[in-house]
């Protein structure tokens, strides 16, 4: 593990030259993706150009078919199950769905990884779930179901649910899409916050250019399976890269093609593709 | 002559996949219940959780065994009557009665509406679960799904199924009596102590306990692993449901065959 030696202790994330394909189609074609520990950084690009791919690789739920992806100095591939779940206590996903429990209240669901990892007594459980509820605003709603939650504010209960063990790393997966301004003003906020106070480290993966680029540090823009761009919000934002301007600009087609991989659309018509 | 074997080729090729794709399912299935049984003395240390599920499959599962229990009883009762009162044999009802409940129609019945009520709702459960990414959250906040979802849920079952089965062929004896005691006029008296001098422990009694823990595996094995499984779509969700069901029925009289035939041993 020369590679691990020769490691910079500030990056807490390193992926590098990781290779992803699912059967035939290459998804992941060789990126390298350092984040920086207590940095908000985020990862944009289109739909389907693998960013819940890559999340799931820094979660150790996939395994890249090349290269490297390193959490706190540990390679994740290798890690055994074990490891793997004792590695997984320090860090949190938040879902695109988020990925509430429908069968338990909004805050059992908060509790759920305090009583499945601690042996807390009933009554500090319940002053640490009520301030985390408090930190998302949604300490009145505890009593709710998940059937009964906004999609907003599911999110925050998810996103009180994935900071209750007070983890180094956050993974946000598509935190904004399908809420309204205000409900994106109020996660922005909360991922700022709570990165600036408890010093988590996070990753923000979105298509929302404008609500990422205010929160983060840093910034990762990716596609068709390659960084294509990177550097402040700011330089992203100024950049003359083609393929940033396309997807700064919301351009239809440009570098980065509309259509998915395709035999030549008349071949296709006239059925003589094959 | 050319169409023709291509037709037989392509006929074989499909036989193959079908045949490949059912064999890496059981494979599937028989390490998922390796996998599962390991995290069984975790899942005992903790026993609220079973508890709970017992709740939701047993007790839930209750009414439809006790009610349809009653009925098989009371149309055994009438059957049995009719074919009994020919030989003058009437005072053996009850013991005929609890005989094919214990041995035959509890364990199966019983096994039978579980797999149609609880193993459904569990594979739906599970599979929704799954859809819906919250087994995969479960693992990203280092929680074993298996060992806290569907171990569970897979004891729960294996507990519930016996005891449904005991309480169906308790209630089929007492649809028995109500019809051939109190409608067709057998004699009390002998409708119980044929039945208490008849039935044996062992050959009767033991052998339908076995059936019931058998089919209690099973089919709890059946509607978890089907459910964990699924494509996790509402699609997919709709077909492994309708699997559970299905597999679960056919196992369940397969097996009963198979376990009928080791019993009576003389095939
Ligand atoms: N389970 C799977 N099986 C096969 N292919 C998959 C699977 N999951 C994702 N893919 C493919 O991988 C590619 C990348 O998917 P991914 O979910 O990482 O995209 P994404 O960048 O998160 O997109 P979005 O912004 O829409 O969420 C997609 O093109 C998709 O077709
Ligand atoms: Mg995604």
């Amino acid at each position: 593990m020369s590679a691990t030696a020769s490691r910079d202790p500030d990056i807490l994330v390193d992926i590098r030259d990781v290779h992803f394909s699912r059967g035939d189609r290459s998804i992941l074609k060789g990126i390298n993706v350092p984040i920086r520990r207590g940095s908000v950084t985020a990862i944009m690009g289109g739909s389907g150009c693998g960013k819940t791919t890559l999340l799931n690789l820094i979660g150790g739920r996939i395994k890249p078919n090349r290269g490297q992806v390193l959490v706190d100095g540990q390679s994740v591939p290798d890690l055994d199950t074990d490891a793997l779940y004792e590695l997984r206590k320090r860090m949190a996903m938040l879902f695109q769905s988020g990925a509430l429990f429908t069968d338990l209240s909004v805050f059992e669901n908060v509790a759920f990884p305090i009583r499945e990892h601690t042996k807390l007594p009933e009554s500090i459980l319940r002053t640490v779930v009520l301030m985390k509820l408090e930190t998302v605003g949604l300490r009145g709603a505890r009593e709710l179901m998940p059937s009964e939650l906004s999609g907003g504010m599911a999110r925050r209960v998810a996103l009180a649910r994935a900071i209750v063990l007070e983890p180094t790393l956050i993974m946000y997966d598509e935190p904004f899409t399908g809420l309204d301004p205000i409900s994106k003003g109020v996660i922005a906020k909360l991922i700022r916050s709570l990165n600036e106070n408890l010093g988590i480290t996070s990753i923000v993966v979105s298509h929302d250019v404008a609500e990422t680029c205010q929160i983060s540090d840093y910034a990762y823009l990716m596609g068709d399976g390659r960084i294509i761009g990177e550097g402040t919000p700011a330089e992203v934002q100024q950049s003359k890269s083609e393929f940033v301007r396309q997807f700064m600009d919301g351009l239809p087609d440009g570098p980065v093609p509309y259509q998915h991989p395709s035999s030549p659309y008349v071949d296709d018509l006239t059925g003589r593709s094959p | 002559m050319n169409a023709r074997l291509t037709l037989a080729t392509d006929v074989l090729r499909n036989l193959g996949a079908v045949v490949l794709n059912t064999l890496e399912r059981l494979g599937r299935a028989a390490l998922f219940l390796v996998e599962m049984l390991s995290g069984v003395p975790v899942v005992l240390r903790r026993f609220i959780l079973i508890a709970q599920q017992l709740y939701a499959v047993g007790v839930l599962t209750l009414l439809i065994i006790l009610v349809s229990g009653m009925f098989v009883g009371m149309v055994l009762s009438l059957q049995g009557y009719n074919t009994l009162v020919k030989f003058g044999a009437e005072e053996s009802l009850g013991l005929m009665v609890a005989l094919s409940l214990v041995r035959e129609l509890g364990p199966v019945v019983t096994a039978l509406l579980f797999a149609g009520r609880a193993g459904s709702a569990l594979t739906a459960e599970i599979g929704l679960m799954k859809a819906t990414e919250q087994l995969a959250g479960m693992e990203m906040m280092a929680v074993n799904p298996i060992t806290r979802v569907l171990v569970p849920r897979f004891l729960a079952g294996v507990v519930a199924l016996p005891l449904l089965a005991a309480l169906f062929s308790a209630v089929g004896v007492l649809g028995g009596h109500v019809v051939g005691v109190g409608m067709l006029d057998v004699d009390a008296g002998s409708f119980w102590s044929q039945m208490q001098t008849n039935v044996d422990f062992q050959t009767d009694i033991l052998n339908g306990v076995i059936k019931s823990v058998v089919f209690g595996i099973v089919c709890s094995w059946i509607a978890v692993f089907e459910g964990y499984d699924a494509v996790p779509t509402s699609e997919g969700v709709a077909r492994a449901t309708n699997r559970t069901v299905v597999y679960s029925s056919l196992s369940v009289l397969a097996l009963d065959f198979i376990l009928t035939a080791l019993t009576l041993g003389d095939i």
